[in-house]
């Protein structure tokens, strides 16, 4: 797969995410699909849970609506820095991708600060319109304390 | 602030300066967690073989847990009796004999005790330690250990009872009808939250809240005060166990709705359901059942969501809260998938649990000029009984019961 159009399609997710078009998100995956945010520890170990873990596009679309009506929190958004992918991998028309990501959240009172760090770890593929979408998106946090809740994903 | 007066009589009144002050704060490490109780430190999981070690915390003190030649568990103060360092400062591992300190290579076995001390006798006579240095009245503090149903507990104090007496019967039960088998670790994460640690306790015991606050909880009837169930609490007070069984009357209750109450909501649906796809797995219809250990332990079964939870204090106006989700051993395929989507329930992205992360900041910002104020926790009268509903506060008022009994307010 093209970097180009690896670039283009983290560009698009983290814009989505942090400017709160939370609507769009399910759309960058394929269904079925796995989304998870784990911890390099976790990983590291073998440890399957997520603190958010997804296996189909309406679960992804369940995150979104409990976020906009069913969860308390104070009002907060992140702002995604994401590096370069690299292609590990490709496989039958999957390529299997690494990128690194830094989130800072803005809270409402106007603190800002370091969220999350790590790499997204990416099987992607090109759907029917032959547009990239996540088969797989594993959200691999670098450390596994995480301050108070994680409202909005990754 | 003289933090040992306690404004009134009454289980129903807590003084706000409990979650404030320093002083108070130091005497719970000493009197709470160093004191007189089981404090949770490791699952048996987590240190199979022989040498396997995790270290930890009880309270404030650093403490490492390792399996001995024998399968017992040792548990000692993670702290060189030299200078006072770290003797081990990973998560865990494997030590095959002994612990080493990385300052000055002194060491110890298994059990804690030291073994070694680096250049003993110096150099060509010279430096050294004294000859009648003795090394057996030198090293950290050993905890005594108990383990129950595969959970490894610690405590500091000569006069802490045995576990079971110190749970008693009801609670016991309980832990053992959940942790009826060998379980594995599905994954560990930490939760910090801006606030006391008493207060998270709290929440956790507050069975009066958990379908009010969290509407996850009410509107795919989860847990709801109209359904079947209760709270059971000790006898001391300290822990308690709260449960939830299905009533299939409950579908026609209009209760919520009739009060306004935010959480019933007609309107929101899951597009994916099988998040809620839930097996009977204990031979019962208990669907929800959350029960604590006094001072800070927690064993979560919310339908096949299984996990403990550590409360680590952090001062007075923090904590850490140690999650570690498991499944049992034997668990199918099918069902590690189960426990893997309902595992989003809970901890710091939780549908449930992330309000408790915030609610408790908000109690500590909310009190913060109030320390000579009391809150009020009044729902099903004043005492810390075991009651057949769960629209009470009777295990918040036997938390209450167990500290002050502790701190000796």
């Amino acid at each position: 797969m093209e970097l180009s159009r690896l670039v283009e399609l983290n560009a698009a997710y983290a814009r989505a995410i942090d400017t709160e078009k939370f609507e769009e998100w399910p759309d960058f995956f394929l269904d079925p699909c796995l989304y998870k945010v784990t911890t390099a520890d976790n990983v590291a170990q073998g440890l399957e849970s997520g603190v958010m873990y997804a296996d189909s596009r309406g679960m992804l679309q369940d995150r979104i609506s409990a976020l906009r009506q069913a969860n308390i929190y104070e009002r907060q958004r992140y702002r995604h820095i994401v590096g370069l992918p690299v292609v590990l991998g490709e496989d039958g028309g999957t390529a299997d991708v690494e990128t690194p990501f830094l989130i800072v959240r803005i809270m409402h009172d106007g603190k800002m600060e370091v969220f999350a760090t790590g790499c997204y770890r990416d099987k992607v593929r090109l759907d029917a319109a032959n547009t990239p979408r996540f088969a797989e998106r594993i959200v691999v946090c670098d450390g596994g304390r995480f301050d108070t809740l994680v409202a909005i994903p990754f | 602030m003289d933090s040992t007066i306690w404004p009134a009589e009454s289980l129903a009144r807590v003084p706000y300066w409990v979650y404030q002050d320093q002083a108070n704060y130091a005497r719970e490490l000493q009197r709470l967690f160093e004191g007189a109780t089981w404090n949770y430190v490791c699952l048996e999981a987590d240190i199979p073989e022989k040498g396997d070690y995790r270290t930890n915390v009880v309270g404030a003190m650093p403490v490492i847990v390792v399996r001995d030649a024998d399968g017992g568990v040792n548990c000692f103060e993670n702290r060189c009796a030299h200078r006072g360092a770290l003797i081990a400062f990973d998560d865990g591992g494997n030590v095959q004999n002994q612990f080493k300190c990385i300052y000055h290579a002194w060491s110890y076995d298994l059990e804690g005790k030291l073994r070694g001390i680096a250049f003993e006798r110096g150099i060509n006579g010279v430096g050294g330690m004294s000859k009648d240095f003795r090394r057996d009245a030198h090293g950290p503090r050993r905890l005594r250990t108990t383990t129950l149903c595969g959970l490894v507990f610690a405590t500091l104090s000569d006069a802490t009872p045995p576990i079971e007496e110190f749970l008693g019967p009801e609670i016991l039960g309980r832990i053992k009808r959940v942790l009826n088998r060998p379980i594995k670790v599905m994954g560990r994460f930490t939760q910090v939250l801006p606030n006391n640690w008493k207060l998270y306790v709290e929440n956790v015991k507050d069975t009066y809240h958990a379908s009010l606050l969290h509407l996850f909880f009410g509107t795919f009837r989860i847990t709801r005060l109209t359904q079947g169930g209760g709270v059971l609490v000790s006898a001391d007070g300290g822990h308690h166990a709260s449960y939830t069984i299905d009533k299939s009357d409950d579908r026609q209750s209009t209760a919520y709705r009739d009060q306004g109450i935010r959480t019933e909501s007609a309107d929101y649906k899951l597009t994916d359901p099988s998040l809620l796809d839930t097996v009977k797995e204990f031979g019962d219809d208990i669907q929800l059942q959350i029960l604590s250990v006094f001072p800070g332990f927690i064993l979560q079964q919310i339908h096949n969501c299984l996990a403990v939870r550590q409360v680590v204090p952090k001062g007075t106006g923090e904590m850490d809260l140690k999650w570690t989700y498991f499944g049992f051993a034997d668990d199918s395929p099918e069902m590690t998938r189960r426990r893997l989507k309902q595992q989003n329930l809970v901890g710091p992205a939780g549908f449930v649990s992330m309000e408790d992360g915030c609610v408790g900041g908000f109690v500590q910002r909310g009190i913060a000029a109030a320390g000579r104020l009391d809150s009020v926790v009044e729902m099903g009268g004043t005492g810390a009984e075991s009651q057949e509903t769960r629209a009470t506060e009777a295990s918040v008022r036997g938390f209450w019961k167990a500290y002050r009994h502790h701190m000796g307010y």
